[in-house]
């Protein structure tokens, strides 16, 4: 195939992706109809059996059996969602062939979005095998289909070649890494924020009742943290300044895109400090959880908007990155001062 | 309840501890509440966030030693607000004082609160497994079975089966003590350690290393040899000494570069090789180094970077005496990163009748920019690349400011004393040079050839020592920290007693002392452990007790 084909093709095993997602939303969003219903019914049913006499109903407190219908929808979603991850697997390797030359799909925003939320999924999947987690479900079908939709709305771009500072084998290492942890961080602030919701909530029916104690979403919120730190580490102080040494001159450059990096390590540091030793759990740690998240989608999405100084700033779709003042003494007019350029410029990320 | 969370005793964090406002203090105990305050976890947290909350202004306001273009034109957007940012050093965040306070003080808090802990921890390392609760079955995670065998036998299997299992183990009388998982505090002592390490290194390259900027002409004749003189700009830290700069030297014999002629990126440029010619020192040998973008040249502990390139006009003025005034070629500065399109200064000071000063710009693709109705406006380069190059000057005499001996850019023309020539009509004089062309100035002052074009590249050449101290700091940190979270340290205990009708009963206890622990696996361990201990040998009765461990 073509490099042309390659793209559309990939754009469509995207959109494929996308609708699978959209499905298994709906199953699982079904499931938790079902669910409900049939809470109420059982319910009715507990009233019954009590009025009867008779004992076996499910105890107050304790999470509603599913149905038999809700146990299928609940199926059928985690089976759409695995399907769908492998379309979108197929999706960024058609991104990837249709670059010339061959390259990684993450050199741009659309590109480092469908990466990202591919992760997402993919964790949540592998999850699902070793722990209770299948729960999750509505909440990453969501975020995957809602970040898919933004990445096609918002941030569309065609295939580029990569430009020389992107060229280097640190693009795959660091940029993976960053990948995995933002989407490790990102179920971990879907957990804490479940946490939180769940907290100021004791319905006995609905999704909230089929959540896990608060107890169990803590704990595996602090999991996906303890899982996405180090990776973070790895990412952000290590193949970071690596890169960052070799292509700009300098290992840490206090450029908006590292100082956000390290803002959010910091904030993900105080949170795992906080817990090991000043014994914050469940509300707090959650909140702090959450402005980790927050500092790192801002890093990821906002930052771009504030800052067009940033040399990781791919916001325009031909901006320069490597920009260098050459400095000129003496009064010079703006206009005279220059940047000296490597035309090395990103495409957009 | 203290046995649970070991963390807290080591650190005061607890709020009698970290609130309690003496009164009526000495000199001396107010010091050492001060001490107490600054190094309990909850200063530390705070200051943690306050670190992520300070470095927030850099990111937004633009810095001085990162981008001095965006300060100049933000101070000339906000001539009310950049005093003030002034005096807040907001425009300097990550070297001001209040940031280095911040950091200074976390150091100081995480010293403080280390080097006591490596003592508790070298304790902790020689003194043996604590010593079995009286009632192990009360203990979350526990188990109790009774058997035949006797106490002694037991509690041997059980040493036994704890040490395979790596756990550090100790007789008593009755029971057998274990524990294992001590990594975890070293990962996380090393981490902190290495904490520190990183900044020692970051510092020494802040302050010892230096970064320098040059422009340098393509060719042989034109070469670098590493000295202060040589630069174009040049930022040392503070402790910089000069006798540390490598003694090499090198020239550009070649620069390519491959522009995209086609597609959504035409215009573009990648894949920039600068061919060097250099000696590590001089007399040294000759050697070669493609020079590229993510692929600096390291001569000892100094790296050479390839940042930036452009067109140097040669230009040759003759004055009115028909000497030749100037010749060579002159850099011009990018004003454009994709068109190329370059500003730039030629000075003939010493040229008779006038001093001539050329001022203008170079187009390397020249095409006359056209409006909506197709009518000819702003000349404009279209290409980065020289295909048919122009450049388009306008000439000053008079005094050019450069025969008094005083600093002077060469980017800048002084036309403070100067005038500009004109034609006869009074408009200002111009012209437009392709190369090999030659134009005749007005009122005798001489000519002006354009005679080609050489080309420049912009190198940076940075040392920054410490930086494999802070890389490996970092790397120890990693691994501390891989250390801290993911080493699951735990107590178990066994006891055997015989009763009076002679069976012994047999309680096991498991104490998890990290936080974030999976309680299946610790069920699973105690299970394994309790499966081990009976054995094959008949039991008479087990009875589990796994309930999740109690979190405050």
């Amino acid at each position: 195939m073509t490099d042309n084909q390659w793209e559309v093709f990939s754009y469509e095993a995207v959109i494929t992706a996308a609708v699978l997602y959209f499905l298994a939303m709906l199953a699982y969003f079904f499931e938790l109809a079902v669910l409900r219903t049939a809470t109420k019914e059982s319910e009715l049913a507990t009233v019954g059996a009590t009025a009867g006499g008779v004992s076996g109903a499910p105890a107050a407190g304790e999470p509603p059996a599913p149905t038999r219908r809700g146990v299928v929808a609940g199926r059928l979603g985690l089976v759409l969602t695995i399907f769908a991850v492998v379309i979108h697997f197929v999706a960024l390797v058609a991104r990837g062939l249709a670059a010339d030359p061959n390259r990684v799909p993450w050199g741009n925003m659309y590109e480092f979005t469908i990466s990202g939320t591919f992760v997402v999924a993919l964790i949540f999947v592998l999850a699902t095998t070793r722990i209770d987690i299948e729960w999750l479900g509505p909440l990453v079908t969501t975020f995957v289909v809602a970040a898919l939709m933004a990445a096609f709305l918002g941030l569309d771009d065609t295939v580029l070649p990569l430009p020389d500072a992107l060229n280097s084998p640190w693009l795959v290492i660091h940029v993976v890494a960053a990948v995995i942890s933002t989407g490790a961080f990102t179920i971990g602030a879907l957990l804490s924020a479940l946490y939180l919701v769940k907290s100021r909530s004791d319905a006995p029916t609905g999704y909230l009742a089929r959540v896990p104690d608060l107890k169990v979403l803590d704990r595996l919120s602090y999991r996906m943290h303890a899982f996405g730190f180090p990776v973070w580490t790895f990412a952000v102080l290590i193949t970071g300044p690596i890169w960052a040494h070799q292509a700009w001159g300098a290992y840490w450059n206090w450029d908006p895109k590292e100082v956000w990096a390290f803002i959010t390590w910091v904030v993900y540091a105080a949170y795992l400090h906080a817990r090991a030793t000043a014994g914050w759990r469940g509300r707090n740690a959650a909140i702090l959880a959450l402005v980790g998240a927050a500092t790192l989608w801002f890093n990821f999405i906002g930052i771009n908007f504030f800052s067009s100084s940033s040399q990781h700033s791919y916001a325009e779709s031909v901006a320069p990155e490597m920009s260098v003042v050459v400095g000129l003494p003496g009064p010079v007019e703006a206009a005279q001062e220059v940047g000296v350029v490597v035309g090395a410029d990103h495409p957009r990320a | 309840m203290t046995d649970l969370q070991p963390d807290l005793r080591q650190r005061p964090s607890d709020d009698r501890q970290a609130t309690a406002l003496p009164t009526d203090l000495t000199a001396r105990e107010l010091g050492r509440w001060t001490w107490r305050q600054l190094t309990s976890m909850r200063t530390a947290l705070v200051l943690l966030l306050l670190l992520a909350l300070a470095a927030i202004p850099g990111s937004v306001i633009p810095q001085e030693n990162i981008d001095s273009l965006a300060v100049s034109q933000w101070r000339d957007d906000h001539p009310r607000l950049a005093p003030i940012w002034d005096r807040l050093d907001l425009f300097s965040v990550y070297g001001s004082v209040w940031f280095s306070a911040i950091y200074i003080l976390l150091m100081v808090s995480l010293v403080g609160c280390i080097i006591p802990r490596l003592f508790v921890y070298a304790r902790a390392l020689r003194a043996r497994p604590p010593r079995a609760p009286r009632h192990l079955t009360r203990l979350p995670e526990s188990a109790s079975y009774t058997t035949d065998d006797a106490p002694e036998v037991v509690l041997a299997r059980a040493a036994e089966e704890l040490k395979g299992r790596r756990f550090r183990v100790a007789r008593a009388d009755d029971s057998v003590d274990a524990e294992r998982g001590y990594l975890r505090e070293a990962g996380n002592l090393v981490f902190h350690l290495a904490v520190i390490v990183v900044l020692v290194g970051v510092a020494a390259g802040s302050l010892l290393g230096y970064k320098g900027g040059v422009i340098l002409l393509n060719g042989e004749d034109y070469g670098f040899s590493n000295n202060l003189t040589q630069y174009d700009d040049f930022a040392p830290g503070a402790l910089f000494d000069p006798d540390v700069m490598e003694p090499f030297s090198f020239s550009i014999t070649d620069f390519d570069v491959d522009w995209i002629t086609e597609g959504e990126r035409a215009g573009m440029a990648r894949e920039f090789v600068a061919e060097l010619d250099y000696r590590t020192e001089p007399g040294g040998e000759d050697k070669t180094y493609d020079l590229r973008v993510n692929h600096p040249l390291s001569i000892g502990g100094t790296d050479v970077f390839l940042i930036g390139h452009g067109y140097a006009p040669v230009i040759t003025i003759r004055d009115g005496e028909g000497n030749i005034a100037k010749r060579g070629p002159v850099v011009f500065l990018p004003t454009n990163a994709q068109t190329f399109e370059s500003f730039g200064v030629v000075k003939a000071p010493f040229a008779r009748p006038g001093q001539i000063g050329l001022e203008g710009t170079f187009y390397p693709t020249f095409a006359m920019g056209q409006d909506a109705d197709g009518n000819l406006t702003m000349p404009a380069s279209v290409f980065g690349e020289a295909l048919d190059p122009l450049v388009s000057l306008s000439v000053w005499t008079g005094n050019i400011g450069v025969d008094d001996g005083s600093a002077q850019s060469v980017y800048v023309l002084d036309k403070a004393d100067a005038t500009q020539v004109t034609r006869k009509d009074g408009r200002p004089f111009r012209m437009d040079l392709r190369p090999g062309e030659t134009a005749t100035l007005p009122d005798g002052l001489g000519t002006v050839t354009f005679d080609g074009l050489q080309r420049w590249n912009k190198i940076q050449v940075s040392r920054s020592p410490g930086s494999l101290v802070a890389l490996s700091g970092v790397v120890v940190a990693l691994i501390g920290l891989l250390g801290s979270l993911f080493v699951r340290p735990r107590r178990m205990w066994v006891r055997a007693r015989r009763r009076d009708d002679g069976t012994t009963v047999v309680e096991v206890a498991r104490l998890d002392r990290s936080s974030g622990g999976d309680p299946e696996d610790g069920a699973d361990e105690l299970a394994d452990v309790v499966a081990a201990l009976q054995g094959e040998q008949g039991q008479t009765g087990s009875r589990t007790n796994s309930n999740e461990e109690e979190q405050s």
